[in-house]
């Protein structure tokens, strides 16, 4: 029996002459309700919520208590000093808006390129999205050192200084395109929930859940006139956010690229940024999905397929960002610039050479193990795999903000940094955030898009052809028993 | 509370098993020139657009519309604070140019867009109703799982009680009911 399901869930054959399910096992539209549903409608959360819950809770708790010391105590409690000021702060920031984009990958970029594989995990992905950049947000936000000035990130009228934003520096740009894509993929996630929201309305058995659902699903009746209007919302804001996904990472790069420090001051930067986006991303994305859908028995919708494509996407990634390290060192040589070719020589060489070679480690030699079948369709080796790509896009990031900013130019002003107690328990307490947001994800809202899952199944084909009248078209067989009412 | 006023006759709701099915039945209301009916399905099934005679929505001219809205209010705003409102040198960069200003008005184009892409749809749709006659009918509730309907309102013209009635049972439905409000 065991080995007959294995066989079963494993859809990862080669076999071009055939295409392969998109959903495996005997599923109908009822039974794939039934599984997505069960994950909210459970009567008793599962054990193993409960214990990952209380950890990650906890850590979050840390988190905030440690914004509180940061704002009564002020940025000296960080690592940060005079020429290293972006400390922690800016490396999880720009980590964690990284982690977000594979999410609105999926659900833009795979959609417009019409891959039907991706309506297994978009939601969970995209959730994800929204997730990773309010963590990402917390970090500028709390590294502007006063923060009771925070509002004088956006354009907001002052009426003593009547004093405005520079909007010729990169970091206005910033706020803008964090600020419009946390907007956008709120926008999209929440659409895509509509109809599965009004799902578990339908079946709620409590009136509570059904007022509550039911305020959020707006009245949705599944209308074929709302449908109509609704795809084609969805595809223009596929539309939108593919364009707009590429542009996060690369307003990001900006902060850097437009600075004149060497090591920093490079046009591979918005390419290479945004390659890495997607590989930290997706590395996520496999390591959450390769744990719920064990815990939550959704394999026959994610499938091992999902995850094996998704090492692809990662493999193929983790080699651009491989090219780019490979590219900026041919560019320190080759440019002649005496400060840049020491910049790269000192991130391998230097005092930080070891978080450097954590990087190449993890980012570069470990993806490439999913050229072998057998590694990107194991389990435990793919969440290994995720977790070391996640390590090595943190140190990436670690080694792009601090070698820069320690040795620049005049030996006079470098200065090592190290991050304190603080630092590190608040990049801990981030992951905290982001647990517990995504573990009452997964327990209140339907991680998998319903909808859209039944909307590529074999069943959701009408044969018939709509445009000729009713004549030709005789229904399967006449019916109705009876009019009730 | 249901026993103090008397129900009305809100329209009728056919179920249907496939999609298939409810294809051939929304054909057939087409045909028959009803306007106020509709069809309720799990998921988008594609062709029923057609076999509904929908037409197109604006929706995309309210997205274009906010999309050049975003873009003059991006540009409009960065020259305004930065090169009229208040002055200031940086860097010896002009007050105001194209390449610095990209990245801020195509956001800003972005986000208009989206917003009118999201909302437009809402609006369209006439969203929130939390209100509505399919609502009365406890076996609706699986049209948001596996069931696939076709309503026709007693709004419509053409809907009379009987005639209509009868209409519908012929189209091959696994079950007809009169939605009461």
């Amino acid at each position: 029996m065991t080995t007959m399901t294995l066989a079963h869930l494993n859809d990862t054959s080669e076999d071009v002459t055939q295409r392969p399910p998109l959903v495996l096992g005997d599923n109908d539209f009822a039974s794939i309700t039934e599984k997505v549903c069960s994950a909210v409608e459970m009567t008793r959360t599962p054990k193993i919520w409960w214990v990952l819950f209380g950890i990650s809770s906890s850590v979050m708790t840390m988190l905030l208590a440690l914004i509180g010391y940061l704002f009564y105590t002020g940025v000296g409690v960080w690592g940060v000093n005079n020429p290293v000021g972006w400390g922690f702060a800016i490396v999880n920031f720009v980590f964690w808006v990284g982690i977000g984009h594979a999410g609105t990958l999926i659900s833009a970029i795979l959609y417009l390129f019409r891959q039907k594989w991706r309506t297994g995990i978009n939601r969970f992905a995209e959730a994800m999205t929204i997730f990773a950049v309010i963590c990402a947000l917390v970090f500028p936000g709390i590294h502007v050192g006063r923060v009771w000035m925070v509002w004088f990130l956006f354009p907001i009228p002052d009426q003593q200084l009547w004093m405005w934003p520079n909007f010729r520096s990169p970091l206005l740009w910033d706020v803008f395109a964090v600020g419009t894509y946390f907007t956008v993929s709120l926008l999209f996630w929440y659409m895509g929930l509509l109809p599965d929201i009004a799902t578990l309305r339908d079946r709620a058995k409590t009136k509570l859940r059904e007022t509550v659902y039911g305020v959020f699903a707006l009245g949705w009746r599944s209308s074929n006139r709302h449908w109509s209007r609704y795809e084609r919302a969805y595809l223009i804001l596929a539309a939108l956010a593919t364009p707009l996904v590429l542009s996060v990472h690369s307003v990001v790069s900006f902060d850097f690229a437009v600075s004149q420090l060497p090591g920093w001051h490079t046009t591979i930067f918005p390419p290479y940024f945004v390659a890495g986006a997607i590989f930290s991303g997706f590395a996520m994305v496999v390591f959450l999905a390769a744990i719920a859908r064990k815990i939550y028995g959704l394999q026959e919708i994610i499938t091992l397929r999902h995850l094996e494509n998704m090492n692809k996407i990662i493999l193929a990634t983790g080699s651009m960002v491989g090219y780019a390290y490979g590219m900026e060192f041919f560019i320190a040589w080759y440019g002649g610039n005496p400060y840049e070719s020491f910049a790269f020589a000192s991130r391998a060489f230097g005092p930080y050479w070891w978080a450097y070679w954590i990087m190449v480690s993890c980012n570069v030699i470990c993806p490439q193990l999913y050229w072998f079948k057998k590694i990107r369709t194991s389990v435990p080796a793919m969440m290994v795999i995720a977790f070391f790509v996640n390590v090595g896009m943190w140190f990436e990031r670690f080694v792009i903000t601090v070698t820069s900013l320690s040795a620049d130019f005049l030996p006079s002003s470098w200065d090592m940094y190290w991050p304190t107690w603080v630092d590190v328990c608040t990049l801990i307490g981030s992951f905290g955030l982001f647990f517990t947001l995504f573990l009452l994800f997964i327990r209140w809202l339907p991680m998998v898009a319903m909808a859209e899952v039944k909307s590529i199944m074999p069943q959701a084909h009408a044969h018939g052809h709509s445009t000729g009248s009713a004549a030709g078209m005789a229904p399967s067989k006449p019916k109705i028993a009876e009019v009730v009412g | 509370m249901s026993d103090q006023a008397p129900k009305k006759f809100a329209g009728y709701l056919v179920e249907f098993e496939t999609p298939h099915d409810i294809m051939v039945a929304a054909t057939s209301v087409r045909d028959a020139g009803f306007t106020r009916w509709d069809t309720h399905t799990p998921f988008p099934v594609h062709g029923l657009d057609h076999a509904m005679g929908l037409r197109g929505t604006a929706l995309p001219w309210i997205v274009m519309l906010m999309g050049v809205t975003g873009c003059a209010v991006g540009l409009g705003l960065q020259w305004w604070t930065n090169a009229h409102n208040y002055q200031f040198v940086v860097s010896g960069k002009p007050f105001f140019s194209i390449p610095a200003t990209i990245p801020v008005t195509f956001e800003l184009t972005i986000l208009f867009s989206a917003i009118g892409a999201f909302l437009g749809m809402i609006l369209l749709n006439g969203f929130p109703r939390w209100h509505h006659p399919v609502f009365s009918s406890e076996r609706f509730r699986r049209a948001t799982q596996d069931r696939f309907f076709l309503s026709v309102e007693a709004e419509d013209p053409l809907c009379e009680e009987d005639k209509t009635g009868e209409f519908l049972r012929s189209l091959g439905g696994s079950h007809l009911e009169k939605m009461e409000v």
